[in-house]
């Protein structure tokens, strides 16, 4: 079975699901795991395809999520002594659209800013944006309202031929919105892939030097990438600060970058299924052991779930179930020469 | 003037400790190429074992800050055995992401067995602070400075007066020849993860009396010593020296001049400053600069 079918079997359960599945905590669940996917998925370009740790990817969701909730809500843009600049609240979906598109751009500038240096820098210097954003988010309190957090975000909304503006407001209606975005974002990834610019963000993860040397120009892909990427995750920000309907500065927190990079590389990173199947794993296993253990006792788990797929499945779930045994052996013959020649 | 000379002393005091956070850093990313996710909790790990020893256990003051970083030598030393040693030779982010995970672990098995609650760790010096001219200051942070110092002294020492310490530095250069020379290559890589964990043990120890102990305040440190090794150039152990006492001008002198509330956020923007402009750190050697 190719990857794209189990896709479409994948989509098609989840979009049959609810019929059988009535229970509303069910129904939230799979809907902000479907959240996480989306932004696990965005992270993969980058760090499955691109071959860059990028540990501030939060920042893209977060920002996704702040401008979408104050366009919708309406905001006082205070600029020193002179009057403010007050923006009415927007229709809520381009409130939407212009979250993705302000993470877009800031990802294109920290693409910019950042791809001038590689591997321990470039990690540092997303983390240090991240942290900066969520600094950003607690001390503008005349924007952000700071650690009192913006509340009363209104709902998603679409027009709907003969229905006008529709709120989606009940259980079903975001699980199938979420669902439907994750389809798209899917769909997206699938063609950016399979593209001229996938096959070149591979070629330069592979070998640089080799990869600029046929002409491929690196910078420019990675920051194409890089903003893709960030839009990309605004949008599951978006969505995310229209469904909870209340975001503080706490969603920038470290811990939701490194839920997203242990989802892509549970799942497989450089696959487009693995950030699903990571996504799924993930987003659900909290639930299931709320009940069970405690929240730092989770968050350890994590931690030696990360060591221990890195030593024993370093190349995630899906690569390991999609290979035959036969072809299996010869990729990790050529895994492991790829490793010898990087050292 | 006089808020000026305090702010001074202020990040002089917060240097030193900065200062050995960035040589542990460095130094373990000079001889090992290893960047070390885990160092904040290092130095909430020792920070934790001064307030035990010192507090429940009612050790000496002294005594404990010592012990406690040697415990913080020995954690580091199993780190490298158990999570480091195996993925020699793997590629560079591979191991970082085993440290992240190694960071997330520890922090929450801080969380587990310490509780979110801050701690204080008693101190035997008189809280009353000593007025010098137009500026005070307490004597426990006057003890503080003095002992950072000492240890970067020792430390220096250690490195280009003794035989380990050239065996340091030509691993540092080429571990591949110094160990064709002899150096035994493994025992110094545990060794050198060992030092820059007791290094930052030590931070974590002697501040722990000045603020208060928290599970989570390792996650700045890491990143603040990342901003001292980036200020000094990685794997410069002098750039580093410099750069902790400049991170922590910085830092005191935004506080105090801008917002108190950007604090945290000095350290970044002067990471990002410098990864721009000068990549290479402040205080690259001309020559070599890979």
């Amino acid at each position: 079975m190719t990857e794209r079918n189990i896709a479409l079997c994948l989509a098609a359960i989840l979009a049959v699901l609810p019929f059988g599945v009535t229970n509303q905590y069910v129904l939230f669940t799979l809907t902000s795991a479907g959240i996480l996917v989306i932004a696990a998925m965005s992270l993969n370009l980058l760090l499955g395809y691109a071959g860059q740790l990028s540990l501030g990817h939060v920042a893209f969701f977060g920002i996704g999520a702040y401008v979408s909730a104050l366009f919708s809500l309406g905001f006082e843009f205070h600029y020193g002594a002179e009057e403010p600049i007050v923006v009415p609240a927007l229709p809520v979906w381009i409130a939407f659209v212009l979250g993705i598109c302000f993470a877009g751009v800031f990802g294109w500038i920290i693409g910019k800013l950042a791809f001038r240096v590689r591997g321990a820098f470039f990690v540092i210097l997303t983390i240090g944006f991240a942290q900066v954003s969520r600094m950003v988010a607690l001390n503008w309190v005349s924007l952000t309202n700071g650690p009192m957090a913006l509340t009363n975000i209104p709902p998603l909304s679409f027009w709907l031929p003969g229905h006008g503006i529709v709120p989606i407001q009940g259980r079903m209606e975001s699980y199938y919105v979420v669902l439907i975005l994750g389809i798209i974002a899917y769909w997206i990834l699938d063609r950016i892939v399979h593209s001229r610019v996938g096959r070149a963000l591979v070629a330069l993860r592979e070998n640089e030097p080799l990869a600029r040397s046929v002409g491929i120009r690196v910078t420019r892909y990675l920051v194409l990438a890089t903003a893709i990427s960030a839009a990309m995750a605004g949008g599951a920000g978006a969505m995310y600060a229209h469904y909870v309907r209340v975001i503080d500065p706490d969603v920038f927190m470290f811990i939701y970058t490194v839920t997203m990079v242990i989802m892509v590389m549970t799942g497989g990173k450089g696959t487009l299924l693995g950030p699903v199947v990571g996504g799924l794993i993930f987003g659900l296993l909290p639930e299931l052991l709320r009940q069970l253990v405690r929240p730092e006792l989770q968050l350890i788990i994590y931690g030696v779930a990360m060591i221990l797929i890195v030593f024993f499945l370093p190349r995630g779930i899906v690569p390991a179930l999609l290979k035959r045994p036969s072809s299996a052996s010869n990729e990790s013959k050529s895994a492991r020469m790829n490793s010898e020649a990087n050292t | 003037m006089d808020q000026l000379l305090q702010h001074v002393l202020n990040a002089v005091v917060l240097g030193g400790t900065y200062a050995l956070l960035g040589i542990g850093l460095t130094l373990i990313f000079g001889v090992m190429k290893v960047a070390n996710f885990t160092h904040g909790e290092l130095y909430t790990f020792g920070a934790y074992m001064a307030y035990l020893l010192i507090g429940p256990l009612g050790l000496n003051f002294f005594l404990g800050l010592l012990i406690a970083v040697l415990l913080g030598v020995l954690l580091g030393a199993v780190i490298e055995y158990v999570l480091l040693r195996p993925l020699q030779g793997a590629h560079m982010d591979t191991v970082m992401l085993v440290m992240i995970g190694a960071w997330i672990a520890l922090q929450n098995l801080e969380l587990l067995t310490w509780g979110g609650v801050a701690k204080s760790v008693p101190q035997p010096f008189p809280t009353e602070p000593l007025v010098i001219g137009s500026v005070s200051v307490a004597p426990l942070r006057i003890f503080v400075l003095l002992a950072a110092l000492v240890l970067l002294a020792v430390f220096y020492l250690i490195l280009n007066r003794t035989k380990f310490g050239i065996a340091i530095r030509a691993t540092f250069q080429d571990p591949d020849v110094s160990s064709l020379m002899g150096v035994k290559i493994n025992q110094m890589f545990t060794l050198t993860f060992a030092i820059g964990s007791g290094l930052a043990a030590a931070a974590g120890a002697l501040l722990a009396p000045v603020f208060v102990v928290i599970p989570i305040m390792g996650d700045l440190v890491t990143l603040k010593a990342f901003a001292v090794v980036i200020l000094g150039g990685l794997g410069n152990i002098v750039g580093a020296t410099i750069g902790g006492f400049i991170l922590a001008l910085a830092e005191e002198f935004g506080a105090g001049y801008i917002d108190s509330g950007y604090r945290d956020a000095i350290g970044f923007i002067l990471i990002i400053l410098v990864l721009l402009l000068k990549p290479q750190g402040l205080f690259a050697p001309r020559e070599r600069t890979g």
